[in-house]
């Protein structure tokens, strides 16, 4: 196969086990060509995209960005705050409005879960979430498991942790997604109230002590605590979360083997980790930073490939 | 589907050699010259060329490197089949090299055409040559003719010149299908 599965890359629900594997394939020649002296290609010299961000971003809609520019495409950006959206325009009309442009693609993050899904069935345009409240965030579950696949050779068989916010975090529900259909065992850790009520039914386990869930794992993806998603307080202090899901070096050297950190960014430091571990030789904090370009790079020409002329 | 053969394999063998010392004549030791094979078939060549120059005329230290150009294709979203990519791997500059382009079948000039744009990521080459085995020279579709070549074959658009190495296909042949 060599054609992805999906129009629109809306969730890592919606896709095969193959897609991901045509993703990665091609972010490792896109990885080589971000390498080169001269860092650009002109596949998608025809084509036209709009990064639609209602909610704030710095890394995803920098490496959205450069992806775009780096295949050579048109972009346009724009923010909600911004826009017309505050003069009180709806969603599809404000993406209508860009479409009338001869946009072929749209990039978009929303506060509201499933609004890329929305988007996808009302708008004639190749549709890519970068992020829908606490849904999912396909392109950062997709750059984590290539990570892993480029530190730990395979997902497959990989015991990996995710760390914190389980409630509030898209990273989270996409990472459990996209590690399971590649064969890797999860477990989530974190306060019992950040932690969703039903999120056996997704058929992973939950570990309340950290320690044991960093003995048990390969990887420990630290996520961040979304505070401005908290309408309550989910746990007593910062400091308190800090000791007791904050992982430093002197927890990580205490453990019998040598396991791998990620973290998807912005990094609270000193809370979900301390500053030695996150510039640690054990953490790939900045890989993943890179290889998001990369599988950014990928998903676009593989959704562009797919727009017809 | 009829099959005629144009090239044996002691056909292909004596080409190589020849080709080989054509590039000899021009590149001598090969100290300021690349050989780039364009993926995915020109790399078998390649790889042959280089082997015989290393081996049978001991000219050592040749670099060389592998160019894929499907990013670089001028038909992208135009082909009923998805293009597939595969590796480059070049791991040096070519800037102010003389840089050879290898690949088994020259046909209408967009692969080398495209192969031009991409090796611009590696540097500025003082020159840029092409090496074929097949030149099918009433099918091109820009102004590009190789500066080496092993046969030149007069087939209609239709036809498909299909080259076979040993290593990948069992035997070392050209066929007309």
């Amino acid at each position: 196969m060599s054609e992805l599965s999906v129009n629109h890359l809306l969730g890592i629900k919606y896709l095969k086990k193959q897609d991901i594997d045509l993703i990665f394939e091609t972010a490792d020649h896109f990885k080589e060509v971000i390498n080169r002296p001269i860092k650009k290609v002109p596949s998608l010299r025809d084509i036209t995209i709009a990064n639609i961000f209602f909610e704030n971003s710095t890394r995803t809609k920098l490496s959205f960005e450069l992806a775009q520019k780096r295949l050579s495409a048109d972009v346009i950006s724009f923010s909600a705050a911004q826009s017309s959206v505050k003069k009180g325009e709806t969603l599809i009309d404000t993406v209508n409005n860009i479409l009338s442009m001869k946009v072929d693609m749209v990039v978009m993050r929303h506060a509201n879960p499933g609004a890329a899904y929305f988007l996808s069935k009302n708008v004639n345009a190749s549709i890519v979430n970068a992020g829908d409240g606490a849904h999912e965030h396909p392109t950062q579950a997709l750059l984590d498991s290539f990570s892993i696949r480029e530190k730990l050779g395979e997902v497959a068989g990989k015991k990996v942790v995710i760390v914190g916010d389980i409630l509030h975090s898209r990273v989270a529900l996409s990472n459990i997604y996209a590690l399971q259909m590649q064969g890797a065992e999860v477990k989530v850790c974190g306060p019992k109230t950040l932690i969703p009520k039903y999120i056996e039914s997704l058929g992973v386990t939950v570990e309340p002590n950290l320690r044991k869930a960093l003995e048990w794992c390969d990887v420990a993806n630290m996520l961040r605590v979304q505070n401005e998603r908290m309408d309550v307080n989910y746990f007593p202090s910062t400091r308190e979360y800090a000791q007791q899901y904050g992982v430093d070096k002197a927890l990580l050297n205490s453990l019998n083997k040598e396991i791998v950190i990620m973290h998807p960014g912005p990094i609270n430091r000193g809370v979900e980790i301390t500053s030695d571990v996150a510039d640690s030789q054990q953490s790939v904090i900045l890989d993943q930073v890179e290889n998001g370009v990369a599988i950014r790079m990928a998903v676009i020409y593989l959704l562009a490939s797919k727009i017809k002329q | 589907m009829s099959h005629k053969i144009l090239l044996t394999s002691k056909e292909v063998n004596i080409m190589l050699h020849r080709l080989a010392c054509q590039l000899i004549e021009n590149h001598n030791d090969f100290s300021n010259s690349v050989l780039i094979g364009i993926q995915p078939r020109g790399t078998f060549l390649a790889k042959r060329i280089k082997h015989i120059l290393e081996n049978e005329y001991q000219i050592n230290n040749i670099q060389l490197g592998f160019l894929d150009i499907t990013f670089f294709r001028d038909d992208f979203r135009r082909n009923t089949n998805p293009l597939e990519a595969n590796k480059t791997q070049i791991d040096f500059l070519v800037e102010n090299k003389k840089v050879v382009f290898i690949d088994d079948v020259l046909f209408t000039g967009r692969s080398i055409n495209a192969a031009l744009t991409a090796v611009q990521s590696f540097g500025r080459p003082s020159e840029v040559e092409l090496l074929v085995l097949i030149d099918r020279r009433f099918s091109r579709h820009l102004p590009i003719q190789p500066d080496y070549r092993g046969r030149q074959v007069d087939a209609i658009q239709d036809e498909k010149v299909k080259v076979c190495w040993s290593e990948k296909d069992g035997e070392d042949s050209v066929y007309l299908i």
